[in-house]
Parts: structure tokens; sequence; C-alpha cells
């Protein structure tokens, strides 16, 4: 055991390039995707068909196949057709538009689910679009989707660790080059899962400081956040104060459900919005 | 796309796919089995009264949550080389989901109005009887669309099972890929393949989820 503590503390610096590497996938891939994302998420709102269709078949498409097949898929096939990319850039491109597709279902239902008095009082005060998005409906938007994000992005951090299979030396790697040199496979991947754990939970923190902002900037919460509020791992009980202004219960990782049941309200609140800007 | 893709090699790859595809669903049957039931019991346990149960259990469930599907399945095929590896990736991602599923559980619990609990108190009901008759069946169903939509996102990530050399429709294509140094149809099908069998079922749990609600 004292031997694989020393091995470990040999290897520390090169844990410092991997946990790099690894950040570098998964911050990357997080900003791509939510690229994508807004993206795809306001072009399946639009009304007209041709960017709605497309937008639709995309996220459908990405949310459909598997990541690993478009990680190996980007890394062995895109070659052929005589786009050769970086590790790195295949890494971002599959972890960003994989979590992209899924992030446009988050952005969709979180729009949809803005009360739909919002817009039509957008529409009472004479906004202009832009003007309605930006100022109005997406901060409201924002806050709500942010817990979801926050669970696409812990999503994201696992998915690279596919990056290893593509010859990137992140903590993955890492944790496999600690097993051959110690040769203890317990002790190495225990650290190695901890390393991943402790980057997840750094990540939710700083996620859940942006929802406690974007929250205080609505006015949704009076005070500042609790340091509790920043430091939980999951979303905030729906009964007590600070949550989602809709008041929808959260359900862990369950952007999937979420996002449907956004469907339905979101119907409804598109519905109204489209009568109030066509009056 | 001329000369690059071979119509031949498509569907001279398309039967090992297919096994593959078997594999692939059993996976996913055995693990949504295993974590429909391992994430009830956690939900309960996540119940119970003393901290000192709830605690460490928060704790193992968000690691297990929050750290890569992918380093828990070599760690696990490693840890034991005796145990077939498609046993280890049913396990594994059993109870992997079984953290997920446990939320859905929580939620759908929470979800059974008071006045449920109210009326099995006022009933003079046993604190099992409540459970199994009163409680539970009430919150299964709110969990059923969650369980789906798992099973869904589950049969899109039993392709990590390749780590552990089990021969599902991926690691079927990419074997063949090595062989034939042509990886262009068999990844192209595998993918479509997976959009094929997973998009109309994601639409059977949108179905469920409005009939359901």
């Amino acid at each position: 055991m004292s031997d694989d503590i020393e091995t470990l503390v040999a290897r520390l610096p090169q844990l410092g390039d991997a946990v790099l590497v690894t950040l570098q996938l998964t911050v990357g891939g997080a900003l791509l995707a939510m690229v994508v994302a807004l993206l795809l998420g306001f072009g399946s709102r639009t009304r007209t068909l041709w960017v709605r269709g497309p937008s639709r078949v995309v996220v459908e498409f990405f949310r459909g196949t598997s990541l690993v097949v478009q990680f190996f898929w980007l890394f062995y096939v895109l070659p052929a057709f005589g786009f050769k990319l970086e590790s790195m850039a295949v890494g971002i491109l599959a972890l960003g538009l994989n979590y992209g597709a899924y992030g446009a279902e988050v952005v969709r239902g979180s729009i949809n689910s803005v009360p739909r008095g919002q817009w039509e009082a957008c529409t009472a005060l004479n906004l202009g679009p832009v003007h309605r998005i930006r100022r109005v409906i997406f901060p409201q938007a924002w806050a709500l989707m942010l817990p979801m994000l926050a669970n696409l992005l812990i999503q994201l951090l696992k998915g690279s660790a596919l990056a290893t299979y593509v010859y990137l030396h992140d903590v993955f790697f890492w944790t496999d080059q600690l097993r051959t040199a110690t040769r203890d496979t317990f002790f190495s991947f225990t650290v190695g899962l901890v390393v991943y754990f402790v980057i997840a939970y750094v990540l939710t923190w700083g996620m859940n400081g942006l929802e406690a902002r974007a929250k205080r900037r609505l006015g949704v919460v009076p005070t500042r956040p609790t340091l509790r509020d920043v430091l939980r791992v999951r979303p905030a009980d729906p009964a007590s104060p600070g949550t989602a202004p809709s008041g929808r219960p959260a359900t862990g990782d369950d952007v999937a459900t979420a996002g449907s049941q956004d469907d339905e309200a979101g119907a409804r609140v598109a519905t109204g919005a489209r009568r109030g800007e066509d009056s | 796309m001329n000369g690059v893709w071979s119509w031949d090699r498509a569907l001279q790859v398309l039967p090992e796919l297919l096994d593959g595809l078997v594999v692939t669903v059993l996976a996913t049957v055995v693990g949504m089995v295993i974590a429909a039931v391992l994430g009830l019991l956690v939900a309960l346990a996540g119940r119970a009264p003393s901290r000192w149960v709830t605690a460490p259990l928060r704790l193992v469930v968000d690691f297990v949550r929050m750290t890569p599907l992918l380093v828990q399945l070599v760690f696990v095929y490693l840890m034991l080389p005796a145990v077939p590896g498609i046993v280890v990736g049913c396990v594994v991602l059993g109870v992997h989901y079984a953290t997920y599923m446990s939320e859905v559980y929580r939620a759908g619990i929470d979800a059974v109005p008071r006045g449920q609990w109210e009326a099995a108190t006022a009933l003079n009901l046993p604190r099992g009887r409540t459970w199994r008759a009163v409680i539970l069946p009430q919150a299964i169903k709110n969990t059923l669309p969650g369980l789906g939509n798992y099973a869904v996102s589950m049969f899109k990530e039993t392709p990590f099972l390749f780590a552990i050399s089990v021969v599902e429709m991926f690691t079927a294509a990419q074997t063949f890929g090595a062989n034939t140094f042509s990886y262009i149809e068999p990844l192209t099908m595998v993918g479509l393949l997976f959009l094929l069998v997973s998009y109309p079922t994601s639409l059977l749990v949108r179905r469920m989820e409005t009939r359901l609600a």
C-alpha cells in the first residue's frame, strides 16, 4: 500500500496534465454543446418548416445513435471521406454534438415552460422579437434549464472517458497507467474514480452558483444563495423557496422526462404565445 | 460516396451486427431489471429515519452516479477476472442506472398526495401494507415513463461494453472493421441500427407518458 502511494505521488505531475485534457474535452464539448443546443433548440421552435424540420431531424439523429458510435465514427470513418481530425477535435465534436442534441431538448422545453402570460406581456409592451427573447423569455428559461444542463454537463464529463480510446492522455488513461505501474487494480481505479468524482463535484458547484445567480437576477430568491445551495448536488426540494418559478419538481438526471413533460405544458404555452403574436 | 461505401460489405457485416443486437438488447433488459429493483431499494433506504443510513448511502449513490460508466466497467471487469464480461456488463449497467432510477422513484413517491398517507393512518393500515397496497402502486405508475426513458438511454450506453470485450453490436462492428480495415460500413450501420431501435422506442415511451399523465 505504501508503495502504491509512492507511485501515486511520483505520478501526480502527469495527473495534472491528464485532468487538463479531461477538462479541455469537457469544457470544449460543453461550449460546443451549448451553441448546438441554442441553435437547434430555437430552431425546433420556429414556425417555418424549413428550419424546424431539419432541426428536429438533427436532434433525433444525435440523440438516437449512441455516443460511442458517434465518437468512433468521427475517428475511423470520417477520414475515409477526406476529413482527418485531431483526436481532441474528434472528442470535442462528438461530445458537443451528442450532448448539444440533448441540450436542444432542454432549451426547447424550458422556453416552452415560461408562462404564457410573459409572452402576452411582451406583446402588450410591444417588445420586438429579439428584445422579447433576450430580456424577458430567455432569462427565465435559463434559470429553468440550468439544473438540467448541470446534469448534462456531468454526463458529458463521464462520456469524455472515451477519449482514452482515441489515444488522448486523459484521466482514464492516467488511471490505467497507474494500474500498470502499481499492479494494484483496486487502488489505481479507486483513485481514478475519485478524481472524476471531484471534478464532477466542482463542476456541479459551478453550475449551482450559476443557477443561484440566474434566480437572483430574476428576483426569485430575495437574498444571496446560502452556501448550502451552492454545495448541494441534487436539485433543490421543490417545496422549498428558491426553486424554479414553475414549481415543477425537477427529477434528477431525468432530462428526457422533464423535456417531454415540458412538451405538453409547452404546447399550451406555445399556442397561447402564438395567439398573442398574431393579434 | 462512390468507391468508399460498398453495399457488399454492408450486407456481409449485417448478420454479425444482428447477432450483436441480440446481446445489446439482452444486456439492456437484464440491466434494466437490476436497475428497477435496486433503484427502488435505494429509494426506500434513502427514506430511512437515521442519518447514519442515509448519509453514507447518498455518498455511494452520488459516487456511482458522477463517475464514468466506462471506468466503472473496466474497474469491475479487472477486479473480477473469473466473471464473464457480459455478467459484469449487465450488473455494472444495472447498478449505474439504479442510482438514476432511485431519483425517479424518490420523485414518484414524493408525488403521492399526502392525503393517501393520512388515509392509510386513519384506516390503521400497518406500515408494510401502506407501502405495498397504497403508496407504491401509485408511485410506480408515476415512474413508468422515467423507467422507459432510462431503458432507451441504457440501450444507447451498451456500446460501452466494448471496453470489456463483450461482443455486442458495436464490438462486432469494430472487430469486423479491424479485420477488414474498413470501418465505414459496419460503424455506419451500427449507428443506423441504434437509431432504428431507439427512436421508435422513445416515441412509444413518449406516448406512454401522455397516456399515463
